[in-house]
């Protein structure tokens, strides 16, 4: 019995393969998104948890100081005080070439580390003079050509980018003797300790996690996260659609098989293993979708996290049992969410009266005002959430309260314009095609709410990375104001190099800078000279009057964005980089493309706090259509090798290429977003063309040729889309205000102007057009062909 | 007697019971007979079909069908009932549209565990189907279709075969074919029947007539 | 095997002395290293600290403690030094690493912890100004420069003591007043004791603290050289008989299949404190039973004789499964001694594998 009535169902999808098809494809596509992300996401977390493994770090906590460096006088106490800790000291390692995270430690009290204490030849050597330094063999090219490294050893059991060395050698190496950056708190204290909040109120304990970038990048991955779960309600909208469609075909072959015998428990239960089946099938598809896509993705998501936090990901997507499954299980949960509606329709289907049309029109505006409410108490929910909840969940939950209010708000206002359209049509033609519209729209409102979304994301998302792009040339156009930047070789060839630059009366800018730990993170201190240069091209946001004399008199610090928002300090604060350092702050300048915080101050006040400081680094002012010329000489004058040039223009095109490069990920997401809206008009329409055939029928036999009803078709398709374009252009707008304002400072720092580009929404609307004219094609087409025979039968069919 | 109703009581929820459909219905058909039920349109002829191909729940009164007491039967039991007992014939055949004239012609019987082919070739030749098995519902005629729709109820070897205006969407001359192809069946295979038509020359050809007015049979 | 291994492995294998061969180069003649030289005076209280050109030393403290609830516990106590390169330096590039082990014994259970520090931060280190050997929390101090009155605390993750003892007697020079010999081909050690300590003091467990009274005993030790090269191992007594009279023995294993290669030697030391040495291979000692301990065969019943002076006794833990799991783990406890005299004392055996 369960096979003939399994069989009588499935028959149905034979017969609609294009249904399938659609079925299987909308599900595919959003589980393949969605685990797109989840790999990417899955594949960093994995990144980041060996390299945190591999500093045997995994499940540890931090003392981190709040300000300033540890003394190893501090660490003793609390060693004697009976705390087990391992002391750690990390700083930026400036080589010839750029700079190398450089972390000491102590091997006796260090967490078990691979690197080094390898099987078979522990690395005694480590720890007596000149000590050895370990890096991972992609690193060893970075310290290419450095003068007086210690013996280095190479092994792949550290994370690449950095430098592992004994704490006694990278004291002296980072200039920081008597300095610790944090303490970990090893496992299996001894019973009795006084509680280190007593002991060290001066340090802050944290997750081992949290005290590197994890942060930060947990917002990225949290971005990625917000647009995998977009993709896949995006997905769903077709899957809903085309599970409504497959029962509600059915109908009577549920009616017939009820009534030769079976049972409605039966029938539920072939339904859901049917669909079930359907989901695994196309939760396995998307998985190699989502595969391909992560695959293709990874290398940009890498380069993002690279140019945005200097992290590195490393290796290609693995398979991960825990990845296939909730794959697998995104698919089955979104499929029985998805085919909720369709399910309960089906429960409470009658066994023996067919539905009347109008009731179900009722039903349709019903469930309009309905949703209507959700979506309001949606976007009211998430406005609160950004005023109670804080942070980087606050702003997405405002997020997604206003995306997916004002979804569910699209049908009842969809409804409302093509009344008010109505309204004014004088023909009988345009009165049927507005009614018409109207009588359709809760077959296709899930498509549009899809197509809401998907445009709505591309317009914000569009917006913001164009504003930021747009006020990051600025910045570059201000902050990059020498005309030649140059590195040399050692602080030997400085005083050469500057002197010949004096004979020649070029004004000489020092680039010093000193790296402290501050609150958990590192910030860079900039030591500058007086100079014209900071008061007229410094990108400042807020100052006090004469901030820079007061800098340039060493009475004051100009700090960056980010600093400053995090640590609430604006002009007037005092910044307090540690206990016998402290400076009021004059300025706050904008810093793009950098998670860290960053303070200017004068030199011989960085000078007089920071002992070893390198001076290897000059921005060169003279007049720009010298520069070429002066490059040449210098080339010609010096060893080529052993001083590096750079012109403004170029580094500003290497930056605007990191930048572009940074959101290369968002711009491809964004993109398959609105393929998965375009493919769910194109769903709702094929799925509605079966049942209007009754419906234009008589408006054929009235008069009006299969041509022009194939073109009100294709027409109807596009004011829908216009009309829902229309009302994405302000819910696209809200979503870039809310991630340029509230996610930028949460996941970045720093708070970013909002332009709008005109352009872009024509180009978006020309898009979207587009999609809906495919997505109307098919079944134009098929109109256009339709043989009569076939209207005519619907009149055979009709009693 | 294989089907036995005895003041069987049927109201609509929210409606007072003087408006009921059906009244103090009682009725007998013995195996093997049939009987015609007539009566003007919302006379309750459907529901009453309804209630006893076990579609449908009745207030009160009581159905019995080859000695079984459809009151207070689970929903399982009644759909077994379904399955081997009786059978439906529709005025809109109601075939499945995706399987072929022949996979639907085997349909009920599959459903009810209760397969004899050569029962099932003697029907579809007998119906004049033999050469349209491949096809699907969607490219015969309206005739041809009842033809498969009778086919399908029959194949299952009802004890009662339950047919609602049966001919109500064929034209005369298919209408009069198809009638006599069924009570030709009908007679063959031992069945009861149980016919809702609304036309009394059809009613004439049958062993029995009772007419339904206003939810009361006289 | 990693780096704290490998220093273990350099001090531990020569606690009552010497090192496997094997390890990191450790098996020659230590490079720049002062050498144990017989014609060396030991000299008080400057030899009570560190001596930072030997490669290895250590103050090394064991007690047979009563508890007020009626039960026997054992306690230890020891820092080991070990140098990199001789010398000392200030900061994280001392040479000099030191080692905490810390041990606390019952019948049925034992509980060690074991610290770690780089010399030249004040982490770990011994002063003579008063007396204070310590790392982390764990110290051994004196109010003055001797070790005549001492205090001795540690802690790990379920035990604690904190102890107070007192000398009743003369310190005592081991071999030739405080040069030990610990091989036929003469390699040797710097080696004095204390051995009469009375101890009072509180132990906590999980369940609580108790008092104890007891004895205790300290070694000194210092040297650079490590063993023969075919020494595998050591059990070593440290014997206090009620009669007031004490042994300190022990037995250098070696590979050979007999015990013909062993190496014995020890001191006698009357109840006035006058110590005798004893010449090599006088003291003997002898397995007579065996138990599975951390999955390893170890003897935990000893017959141990001393012709000269008329010992005949039977050894015996009070607890079988004494074994400090440190970085380089070995069998550490407290015994008790039955048969031609009765007492207590302490029992170390190395290299069972």
């Amino acid at each position: 019995m369960r096979g003939a009535a399994f069989g009588a169902l499935l028959s149905h999808w034979s017969r609609h393969p294009l249904q399938l098809l659609t079925l299987v494809a909308g599900l595919a596509l959003a589980t393949g998104l969605w685990s797109a992300v989840q790999a990417i996401n899955g594949e960093a977390r994995a990144s980041y948890a060996r390299a945190s493994a591999q500093l045997g770090l995994t499940g540890m906590d931090m003392l981190i100081p709040k300000n300033g460096n540890i003394s190893v006088a501090r660490y003793v106490e609390l060693r004697r005080a009976g705390w087990k800790l391992a002391p750690v000291l990390e700083g930026r390692w400036l080589l010839r070439n750029g700079s190398v995270k450089l972390i000491g430690i102590d091997p006796l009290n260090h967490p078990a580390l691979p690197a080094i204490s390898p099987t078979g030849s522990p690395q005694l050597d480590a720890l007596r003079s000149p000590g050895r330094i370990f890096l991972h063999p992609s690193t060893e090219s970075q310290l290419d050509g450095h003068p007086d490294l210690p013996p280095v050893i190479l092994t792949e059991t550290l994370p690449t980018g950095i430098v592992l060395s004994d704490i006694s050698l990278a004291e002296s190496i980072l200039g920081l003797h008597g300095q610790i950056t944090r303490l970990i708190i090893l496992p299996d204290q001894p019973m009795g300790l006084k509680p280190l909040a007593d002991l060290a109120p001066e340090l802050l304990r944290r997750a081992a996690i949290d005290t590197q970038t994890g942060r930060l990048t947990d917002s990225f991955h949290l971005n990625l996260t917000a647009f995998g779960l977009l993709s896949f309600a995006v997905g769903l909208f077709i899957v809903q659609g085309t599970v409504g469609l497959g029962i509600e075909q059915r109908r009577n072959l549920f009616r017939t098989l009820r009534a030769m015998g079976v049972s409605l428990r039966l029938l539920t239960g072939l339904l859901l293993g049917e669909l079930m089946f359907i989901a695994l099938v196309a939760g396995c598809l998307g998985l190699i979708l989502g595969y391909l896509v992560a695959g293709a993705l990874l290398p940009d998501v890498s380069a993002t996290l690279n140019g945005l936090y200097g992290e590195t990901v490393e290796g290609g997507i693995t398979l991960r049992l825990s990845w296939i499954l909730s794959g697998l299980g995104m698919a089955i949960f979104g499929t029985l969410i998805a085919s909720a509606q369709a399910f309960a329709n089906f429960y409470r289907m009658p066994l023996l009266l067919a539905p009347g049309v109008q009731a179900r029109s009722l039903d349709a505006r019903s469930s309009q005002q309905v949703m209507a409410i959700v979506g309001c108490g949606l976007i009211v929910t998430g406005s609160l959430a950004i005023l109670l909840i804080d942070g980087l969940v606050g702003g997405f939950a405002l997020l997604a309260g206003v995306m997916l209010g004002s979804a569910l708000l699209l049908p009842l206002l969809l409804s409302a314009i093509l009344a008010a359209g109505a309204r004014t049509a004088r023909s009988a033609l345009s009165e049927w095609i507005w009614a018409d519209m109207r009588a359709q729209l809760p077959g296709i409102s899930l498509a549009m709410m899809a197509l809401l979304l998907a445009l709505a994301t591309n317009i914000g998302v569009g917006t913001m990375t164009s504003s930021f792009r747009l006020t990051f040339v600025g910045w570059m156009n201000q902050r990059l104001s020498a005309e030649i930047y140059a590195t040399v070789k050692d602080e030997q060839q400085t005083g050469e190099f500057t002197g010949w630059l004096a004979d020649r009366d070029i004004t000489t800018l020092p680039i010093r800078w000193a790296e402290i730990p501050y609150d958990g993170s590192p910030i860079r201190i900039y030591g500058v000279v007086d100079h014209d240069t900071y008061r007229e091209n410094w990108p400042i946001l807020q100052a006090q009057p004469a901030a820079w004399d007061r800098v340039f008199d060493g009475g004051g610090a100009m700090i960056n964005e980010q600093l400053a928002r995090r640590q609430n300090l604006w002009p007037g604060n005092i910044l307090t980089l540690s206990q016998d350092w402290q400076i009021p702050v004059t300025g706050v300048y904008s810093d793009y493309g950098n998670p860290h915080g960053q303070v200017m101050i004068s030199l011989p006040a960085l000078l007089q706090q920071v002992s070893h400081v390198p001076n290897r680094q000059f921005g060169l002012r003279l007049p720009p259509k010298d520069a070429a010329d002066l490059m040449k000489e210098i080339r010609q004058s010096f060893d080529s090798a052993s001083i590096s040039l750079i012109d403004q223009a170029d580094i500003k095109a290497r930056s605007l290429a990191v930048f572009d490069r940074t959101f290369v990920v968002t711009g491809a997401l964004n993109l398959l977003t609105l393929g998965v809206a375009g493919f769910a008009i194109l769903t709702s329409l094929l799925t509605l063309w079966t049942m209007r055939l009754p419906q234009l029928a008589p408006i054929w036999a009235l008069g009006v040729s299969r041509r022009q009803l194939a073109w009100l078709e294709v027409l109807r398709s596009l004011a829908l889309a216009s009309l829902t374009a229309v009302l994405a252009l302000p819910l696209g707008l809200v979503l870039a205000w809310v991630l340029l304002s509230v996610i930028n400072v949460e996941a970045f720092g720093w708070k970013l102007p909002m332009y709008v580009f005109p352009m872009d929404w024509l180009r978006l609307l020309g898009l979207a057009l587009i999609a809906a004219t495919a997505a109307a094609a098919v079944p134009a087409i098929k109109l256009a062909r339709i043989k009569p025979a076939d209207l005519l039968k619907v009149f055979a069919h009709e009693r | 007697m294989l089907l036995s109703i005895q003041n069987l009581s049927k109201c609509y929820p929210g409606l007072p019971p003087s408006r009921a459909v059906l009244r103090n219905i009682s009725l007998d058909l013995e195996a093997g007979k049939s009987i015609a039920l007539t009566g003007e349109s919302g006379s309750g002829k459907s529901t009453l079909l309804h209630l006893i191909a076990a579609l449908d729940h009745y207030d009160t009164g009581d159905i019995k069908i080859d000695g079984t007491s459809l009151t207070g039967l689970t929903d399982r039991t009644r759909a077994e009932i379904r399955r081997t007992k009786v059978a439906l014939v529709f005025q809109q055949y109601n075939l499945v549209p995706s399987l072929t004239v022949g996979k639907n012609l085997l349909l009920h019987a599959r459903l009810g565990g209760r397969v004899d082919l050569d029962w099932n070739t003697t029907l579809t030749h007998r119906l004049g189907l033999a050469d349209l098995t491949d096809r699907y519902p969607e490219q015969l005629s309206g005739g041809q279709q009842q033809r498969v729709a009778i086919g399908r109820a029959l194949a299952v070897r009802p004890k009662l075969l339950l047919a609602d205006e049966p001919t109500g969407n064929l034209d005369e001359t298919a209408s009069a074919e198809v009638l006599k192809l069924m009570l030709e069946l009908v007679r063959k295979s031992g069945t009861s029947l149980f016919l809702v038509t609304h036309s009394a020359q059809i009613a004439a050809q049958l062993d029995r007539q009772v007419h339904l007015s206003e939810g009361v049979l006289q | 095997m990693n780096v704290r291994l490998v220093i273990a492995g350099m001090i531990i294998c020569l606690p009552h002395m010497g090192s496997a061969q094997g390890f990191a180069g450790l098996g020659t003649q230590a490079e720049g290293f002062a050498i144990p030289d017989r014609n060396t005076t030991l000299e008080f209280p400057s030899d009570h600290g560190a001596h930072p050109d030997f490669r290895i030393e250590w103050w090394y403290l064991t007690a047979n403690l009563n508890g007020s609830d009626g039960r026997e516990y054992g306690v230890q106590w020891t820092l080991f030094r070990t140098a990199l390169d001789p010398g000392d330096d200030a900061g994280w590039s001392s040479p000099q690493i030191w080692l905490g082990h810390a041990g606390l014994t019952t019948a049925d259970a034992i509980y060690f912890d074991e610290r770690w520090a780089r010399g030249g931060i004040g982490q770990a280190g011994v002063s003579i100004q008063p007396f204070t050997a310590w790392i982390d929390n764990w110290a051994m101090a004196s109010p003055d420069q001797t070790l005549q009155n001492l205090t001795v605390t540690a802690s790990g993750e379920y035990f604690a003591y904190d102890l107070a003892m007192t000398a009743r007697g003369p310190l005592v020079r081991h071999g030739d007043n405080g040069y030990s010999v610990k091989s036929a081909s003469g390699q040797a050690s710097h080696y004095y004791s204390q051995p009469r300590y009375v101890v009072t003091g509180t132990l906590t467990l999980a369940d609580g603290s108790v008092a104890v009274t007891g004895q205790g005993w300290l070694d000194r030790e210092w040297s650079s050289q490590p063993l023969a090269e075919d020494q595998s191992g050591w059990d070593w007594f440290s014997l206090s008989f009620d009669s007031g009279s004490k042994l300190m023995g022990f037995i250098l294993r070696s590979d050979s299949e007999d015990s013909s290669g062993d190496y014995s030697s020890g001191t006698w030391i009357d109840a006035d404190g006058s110590a005798t040495p004893l010449a090599p291979g006088t003291f003997q000692a002898v397995p007579l039973d065996y138990s599975i301990v951390a999955g390893r065969s170890v003897p935990v019943k000893w017959q141990v004789n001393l012709p000269e002076h008329a010992v005949s006794v039977i050894i015996q833990p009070i607890n079988q499964q004494s074994w400090m799991g440190t970085s380089v783990p070995y069998w550490e406890g407290p015994v008790t001694i039955s048969g031609s005299h009765t007492g207590r004392g302490y029992l170390e055996m190395t290299g069972y594998e």
